[in-house]
């Protein structure tokens, strides 16, 4: 039984349904990455664990308790938000002590409390200052700091680090990953950033239009997308999307890529699965990672299903550590993540190498994955 | 090729300068032209008003009408002076805007915080009521007064000026909290603060301007109201703006001019000097709900 569970949850505002049917769970000390689009419903879903939003139906339990009717102070939960919502008018330790305070907690205690705190974050020397007077990683500090006194049994996380610039964001997210492994508390954390998501969780929920998508570890949701739009979704650059067609070489399936201007490419598929060889003679939809497809003496020596075809190259983007390249299929660019030094050019033909352990494909019309 | 233009464009600037003070001093000199002959005129004896010049200084300077105004004039039937009245306008002004301020902002903080069904049109109709003219719930008032035994009394005066201002001060309150962050009243809910300990702690220490506005405005309207103090006052109860008027208009004996411009400026003082102090809060309250940041 997981710690924190989500009963198949709907929410309402008047006739719209904003949730429909999320049920999921996240085991104790787990990290929980809600993600989606903005609009998904991913805010919501946490503002109805906090207890900030009633819930239409369906059940939400926090260790077996059933906390639907519990006012939000009494779910023993803590929550950081994306404006860090300090009171403006306290100092940065009356921020932090504010909770204890309400509660009727001596301040000799509080004090102790706000002191361990404040050195976990290292932020003891900003205790009496306004939050007007810090910068907005201090601030982001304090309001973890505020979570963390509370020593709840689940803290969640209101996209925290979308207010940063870039590279303070990432020193953040570091930061969030170590006091998880450190603390051991449940988190639920909201975010639209895929790469966030991957990086902290332990479990990912991909949201979209109030439904849950897909629900498992980061490798599940990267390798194993249920359907396009968690493929799309999560990995950057985007996973290929590209229309194909099954076929047939002698006994061996076969997927056929369109061209403009040549003969299609036709990869062998080393013996489909039944589910794709009952789509033989129709259209697919074939999903290949950028970093699936490479140039020869960068391709995964371990891959047990490698295709080697001349593309002809279109754009070359170097990036420093690796260098992309864009080749046309199915009437799409498709996106090759070359080694660096890769000796490429644009406008000139080059070998592609497929791993086609690594595809995967999707019907075209339910966008759902086929194998 | 530079230096020479911009020359020209400095002795112009200078030029253009000049001419926009000069037309508002000018303006400004005009404005206070009133206060001015009101302020030199009850310094004067009488003879030397009479004498025709309102815009020179006193040749004798004299506190005498101050103190008349204050303590001896007739007012109406009585030689009490001003002073009695002014007391009753503080005990009605005092306690209605206190009142009125509280709730407009209690009113404020549940339309934009606390949301309900409906809450829109109940603001928009406590807007309404900025809009009712006083000469429509004149009779509707005295009845109700009436029915609660407060006709003609200080209390009943100050129910209606706080019922009257709490159009003015929830749509004040209310468009300030508007911009207020929803998300630290959530935190605050998550700390276990109640609701009035996050009104407390939370959005009022943040009011400062919003209320130093919704003071003077309602300050300045009550104490300077003439139709509801005329209507729903008894001979103890008179605030100062009817005793002014009946200053002037006491028919016995000379019109002491001097006396009635020192009775005036006494009447207008508490909202000169309550301007004055927090002036400059009020254009900047104003300005606050109107830009965000």
């Amino acid at each position: 039984m997981s710690f924190l569970e989500i009963d198949n949850l709907e929410k309402s505002f008047g006739t719209t349904r904003i949730l429909k049917g999320v049920t999921l769970g996240i085991e104790e000390g787990g990290f929980l990455v809600l993600v989606g689009p903005s609009g998904c419903g991913k805010s919501t879903l946490l503002n109805t664990i906090a207890g900030l939003e009633q819930i239409t139906s369906g059940e939400i339990r926090i260790a077996g308790k059933r906390v639907n009717e519990l006012h939000p102070s009494k779910r023993d939960i803590a929550m950081v938000f994306q404006s860090y919502a300090l009171y403006p008018n306290m100092t940065v330790s009356e921020n932090i002590g504010f909770g204890m305070e309400i509660r009727g907690i001596a301040k000799p205690e509080r004090d102790k409390a706000i002191a361990e705190v404040a050195q976990l974050l290292q932020i003891g020397h900003l205790l009496d200052r306004k939050p007007s007077q810090l910068s907005g990683g201090q601030r982001q500090r304090v309001a973890m700091g505020r979570a963390l006194v509370r020593k709840p049994q689940v803290f969640l996380f209101d996209e925290p680090l979308s207010n940063l610039d870039a590279k303070l964001r990432i020193d953040m997210r570091t930061e969030i990953k170590r006091l998880h492994q450190r603390m051991k508390t449940t988190i639920v954390y909201v975010t639209h950033d895929q790469i966030e998501a991957m990086t902290l969780a332990t479990k990912i929920a991909v949201l979209k239009d109030g439904v849950l998508q897909q629900f498992g570890t980061p490798a599940e949701i990267y390798n194993n997308p249920v359907n396009m739009f968690v493929a799309d979704f999560m990995g950057s650059p985007a996973m290929n999307l590209v229309p194909a067609t099954i076929g047939q070489s002698g006994s061996e399936a076969t997927v056929e890529l369109a061209r403009a201007g040549a003969a299609p490419v036709s990869l062998a598929l080393n013996g489909a699965s039944d589910a794709l060889s009952a789509y033989r003679g129709k259209e697919v939809v074939f999903g290949i990672r950028p970093e699936a497809l490479t140039d020869p003496d960068g391709a995964d020596r371990n891959a047990k299903h490698l295709v080697t075809t001349d593309c002809h190259i279109e754009v070359v983007e170097p990036a420093g550590s690796d260098t992309f390249a864009v080749t046309n299929l199915g009437g799409k660019g498709v996106v090759a993540r070359l080694r660096a030094d890769a000796r490429i050019k644009p406008g000139a033909t080059a070998p592609l190498t497929f791993n086609l352990t690594k595809a995967v494909f999707f019907d075209p019309a339910t966008q759902e994955r086929i194998a | 090729m530079s230096a020479p233009s911009q020359d020209v464009a400095t002795r112009n600037g200078v030029f253009v300068r000049a001419l926009i003070y000069a037309l508002l001093i000018v303006f400004a000199v005009y404005y206070l032209l009133p206060l001015y002959v009101m302020v030199v005129n009850s310094l004067k004896p009488l003879d030397e008003i009479r004498q025709g010049n309102m815009l020179a200084l006193p040749q004798q300077w004299t506190i005498a009408p101050w103190l008349s105004a204050w303590s001896t004039a007739q007012i109406g039937v009585s030689p009490t002076g001003l002073k009695p009245y002014f007391l009753n306008s503080v005990l009605m002004v005092v306690p209605a805007v206190a009142i009125s301020t509280v709730l407009g902002a209690l009113n404020g903080y549940v339309l934009t915080k606390w949301r309900f069904k409906g809450d829109n049109i109940v603001f928009g109709m406590m807007l309404l009521a900025c809009f009712i003219p006083f000469q429509i719930v004149l009779i509707p008032s005295a009845r109700i007064l009436g029915l609660l035994g407060l006709a003609g009394s200080v209390p009943g005066l100050i129910l209606i000026h706080a019922i009257y201002g709490l159009g003015f001060t929830t749509l004040f309150f209310r468009n300030y909290y508007e911009a207020f962050p929803t998300e630290l009243v959530r935190a605050a809910q998550i700390d276990g603060a109640s609701f009035f300990q996050i009104f407390r702690r939370i959005l009022l220490p943040s009011s400062g301007p919003i209320i130093v506005v919704t003071v003077i405005w309602q300050f300045t309207n009550i104490w300077n109201d003439f139709l509801f103090g005329s209507s729903f006052s008894s001979v103890d109860s008179i605030p100062i703006t009817v005793a002014l008027n009946n200053l002037v208009n006491s028919s016995t004996g000379v019109k002491e001019y001097n006396v009635h411009f020192a009775g005036a400026i006494l009447a207008a003082l508490p909202t000169l000097i309550v301007y004055i102090v927090s002036g400059r809060y009020f254009v900047r309250g104003l300005m606050a709900g109107a830009v965000k940041g």
